[in-house]
């Protein structure tokens, strides 16, 4: 496996468009989807609010996916397995611990931290398609893992777990699926501005580093077993707060939600939002919610085919993914200045 | 004593389902570079193709021929429409695109041919053979064709032309086309003969599992996990993963007490992930030696 | 001068939106060894490229009389133009033997594929000795032979090489140059050669050009360019 498998960050072009400079655009874009993302749960119906949660929801496992996948070239096909960890951990906290949602998130946050950590370790020796194979065993074991005996009586095995919907604090006065929205998206914040500076700094140029050359980079003294383990972690940990917000916001755990095709959705969602694009992350959120019901209208017997041709199309229309198009469409615009 | 060689001959006969698979697996991998992920779908459809030849009342072995070559065909014409745009992009991009193979082939199947089970004869019968409850001549029949098979495959990508172009293609294709290859002829070549294996692995393994848009779905998994264990650049080492993936899993189930049974699937896969860190390209897998 | 193989008019190329060449012009003698040299970036390797057709180009190349332009690589190589590439195109899972069995492939007559064989081994022994060797194994020098050895069992007219001495130590490099002049004389093969080592291509080679960032500067015969002392210092280096 020669190729090489992503799509490499472009710092973000220096230029004008329309006489504004581009740096100033995006800020407008930043506040301008966030002026939108705050007026969301005020617009709309709660089923809206809710599918909307998830999609955030998602976008934060597939950041996750990202900073694995997209900066440090590691493929993971199995990330299904520590949102089911992060899952899990809040639902058993709830459960059993009978601790506050809130508490829920640092915790599932930790132990897939550990998780991927110690699962980083093993899979430093495996490249390309093996490591997909090995991460995918994961995603495939998981739910059967859940259901087994064993652990039935912390996993509520095939039955899962059913946890409460937590009502909005304060006596603000929102709804619960408001409040879960409000929620995520504060929860979303925080992780992709930390995600922003990870990339940016020291570590992150570490971690891109070890993605284009590895060998190089271990001659310019990266440690590099410490860094794709550490990013191992670090990835699932995303995904694992991901998983914790997503048991919260359905309030319902079960192994059957966490399948492998889960772990091919985010995958998905990944690669048209952008490979090693941050931002591209949100339309691969928004993907893997709607797309799938947008195919199911379209023809209900031939669903997946549906699903499957407008990924195809999706794919030749932007090689790149959402990210790629943008940045081709804004250098259509942009003057470069000298 | 008796039961462990029952155990292991169960899961020979398994395996041979298996190592079918891995063969496919293997096949496309050396012709295109990439893991096909709608591979067991396609041989999947292949299937329901020879079930609807059976259907229309073709005799068996002209069935079997003809869906071997329908599949070639549709291999071939698959690799020039869909894949050909896109042969520059990512590996990421691939597999993406792989999945939405997967999808549209088994939702189709599902649309045409319904989600009811279907049962599709064997050409070898299904009684025991030579009398004894251990293998049935079915799974032996099974076992020999793969091996058959296996045999003509490496004989094609060793000793013919067209077998080592298909082979630079594959490595280099820059270099390839240097050489005067016609490179995404190859690759088609390669796509249409691994629907072929496909196809054979298929009819070959429907009548153990019955025929469903979903029956290769644990099938393929195991048929990686047995290319890969074998090595995906070595027909034979997956030909033997695929036994030894049988084996392991028919032997773990039976002998891990209490967790065996639930987990087969799990540790059979816990086993391919130790392989693999012990072997990271598979027990027989060529390294790749690369000068930095 | 001897009878034109190969003629290329106002070639152009570019990557993405940046332009490389700028209407280069290039006339190629039978049987001669013809030099491109420039500074890094110059275009000569892109130049290569648009002739065996692996970037696109607009302008007009024709060989042995007939426009190639626009063709597949795949179909300019079966007439003839061997490319041997820059960072050599080595099949590293392949044995040696395998590697020109692979130069071979486009050939109709196989029954002189193994006598070709023989022949390449016969100017590069060392290759003989690891046949059945994978090739990625090979030194830098050998996989360079072996990139060469697999150019000839093409049978070609044209061989365009580029960067042969790269990375190589002077003594392979030299040994190198001479077999690369046997073969011009006795396999009768034309070659278009660039090199960064100017004082080396310009003793192979009878015909020199000169190019500056995808511009032709001059042109003429190789002992004319290294006779001019203000051509030598400015743009040749030495």
């Amino acid at each position: 496996m020669h190729d090489r498998a992503v799509a490499h960050v472009k710092s973000p072009p220096a230029g004008t468009l329309a006489g504004v400079s581009l740096d100033i655009w995006r800020r407008l874009a930043i506040a301008g989807a966030l002026a939108v993302a705050l007026a969301v749960p005020f617009a709309a119906k709660n089923f809206f609010i809710f599918q909307m949660t998830l999609a955030i929801i998602y976008a934060i496992a597939i950041l996750g996916l990202n900073l694995l996948t997209g900066f440090n070239g590691q493929f993971s096909l199995g990330h299904s397995a520590f949102y089911a960890l992060g899952a899990y951990t809040a639902a058993i906290m709830m459960e059993h611990g009978g601790l506050g949602y809130y508490w829920t998130l640092p915790a599932a946050g930790m132990v897939c931290f550990v998780a991927g950590f110690l699962f980083g370790l093993p899979a430093l020796r495996l490249e390309g398609i093996y490591l997909a194979l090995a991460t995918f065993a994961l995603a495939v074991a998981m739910p059967q893992i859940l259901k087994s005996t064993p652990l039935e009586p912390w996993t509520g095995g095939v039955q899962g777990i059913v946890i409460i919907k937590p009502d909005a604090p304060f006596g603000l006065p929102l709804n619960s699926d408001q409040w879960l929205y409000f929620l995520s998206l504060a929860v979303a914040l925080v992780l992709y501005a930390c995600a922003v500076n990870l990339v940016g700094s020291r570590t992150g140029r570490a971690m891109i580093a070890i993605r284009d050359h590895p060998i190089a980079a271990s001659a310019m003294g990266i440690n590099v077993s410490l860094y794709k383990s550490l990013t191992f972690g670090v990835s699932a940990l995303y995904t694992g707060v991901a998983g914790a917000l997503g048991a919260v916001a359905i309030s319902f755990v079960a192994p059957d939600s966490f399948t492998f095709v889960l772990a091919i959705g985010l995958f998905v969602g990944l690669v048209v939002g952008g490979v090693g694009s941050i931002p591209g992350t949100l339309f691969g959120g928004l993907f893997v919610l709607f797309v799938p019901n947008i195919a199911e209208h379209i023809s209900k017997g031939l669903a997946g085919a549906a699903y499957g041709v407008i990924l195809m199309l999706i794919i030749y229309a932007m090689p790149s993914g959402a990210a790629g198009l943008c940045r081709l469409i804004i250098g259509k615009f942009v003057r470069h200045g000298r | 004593m008796e039961l462990l060689l029952h155990q292991v001959l169960a899961g020979l006969a398994t395996g041979g389902i298996y190592a079918c698979m891995a063969l496919a697996v293997v096949m496309i991998y050396q012709a295109i570079d990439h893991l096909n992920f709608a591979q067991g779908e396609m041989a999947m459809f292949s299937t329901f193709i020879a079930w609807q030849l059976l259907q229309w009342g073709v005799p068996y072995w002209a069935a079997f021929v003809l869906t071997i070559a329908i599949s070639f065909l549709a291999g071939v014409v698959i690799e020039r429409t869909v894949f050909k745009p896109i042969h520059k992009a990512p590996v990421l991009t691939h597999v993406v695109m792989f999945i939405a193979l997967f999808a549209i082939i088994n939702s189709a199947a599902g649309f045409i041919w319904d989600f009811t089970i279907k049962s599709v004869p064997s050409p070898f019968g299904t009684q025991p053979l030579f009398g004894q409850r251990l293998i049935s001549a079915h799974d032996a029949g099974m076992i020999a064709v793969t091996l058959v098979l296996l045999v003509l495959l490496y004989l094609f990508f060793r000793h013919t032309r067209v077998g080592l172009a298909m082979r630079a293609a594959a490595a280099n294709p820059d270099s390839a086309r240097l050489a005067g290859i016609r490179v995404g002829w190859m690759v088609a070549l390669g796509w249409g003969m691994a629907a072929a294996v496909g196809s054979v692995a298929g009819m070959l393994i429907a009548p153990v599992v019955f025929l469903e848009p979903n029956m290769m779905l644990s099938i393929l998994l195991y048929g990686f996990a047995a290319a890969v264990v074998g090595g995906l650049t070595s027909p034979g080492g997956a030909v033997f993963g695929g036994f030894a993936v049988g084996v392991v899993e028919n032997l773990a189930g039976t002998f891990i007490p209490y967790v065996g049974r639930e987990l087969k699937l799990s540790i059979a896969l816990f086993i391919i992930v130790a392989v693999l860190i012990v072997k990271p390209s598979g027990l027989f897998g060529r390294r790749v030696v690369t000068r930095v | 001068m001897s009878a034109c193989l190969l003629e290329a008019t106002g070639i152009c190329a570019y990557y993405g939106p940046t332009q490389v060449l700028f209407g280069l012009d290039l006339r190629l003698a039978e049987g001669g060894i013809t030099t491109m040299l420039g500074a890094n970036g110059a275009g000569k390797t892109t130049m290569l490229r648009a002739l065996s057709g692996m970037v696109r180009a607009t302008g007009e190349i024709r060989f042995r009389g007939e426009p190639v332009l626009g063709q597949a690589t795949e179909d300019i190589v079966r007439r003839g133009v061997a490319h041997v590439p820059e960072g050599r195109g080595t099949f590293t899972r392949q044995t040696v033997e395998e590697n020109l069995q692979i130069g071979a492939m486009s050939r109709r007559d196989r029954k002189a594929i193994p006598g070709d064989i023989e022949r390449v081994y016969g100017y590069f022994p060392r290759l003989k000795e690891r046949r059945g060797q994978q090739a990625g194994t090979l030194s830098g020098g050998e996989q360079q032979m072996l990139a060469i050895g697999r150019a000839l069992m093409l049978r070609p007219r044209l061989m365009l090489l580029d960067e042969p001495s790269f990375g190589l130590a002077p003594m392979i490099v030299a040994e190198m140059f001479e077999i690369l002049r046997t073969l011009n004389r006795s396999e009768k093969v034309s070659m278009l050669l660039v090199e960064q080592n100017a004082a080396l291509a310009l003793d192979l080679a009878d015909h020199a050009y000169l190019i500056e960032t995808g511009r032709l500067v001059m042109s003429g015969p190789s002992a004319e360019i290294r006779g001019d002392e203000s051509i030598r210092r400015s743009y040749l280096g030495y």
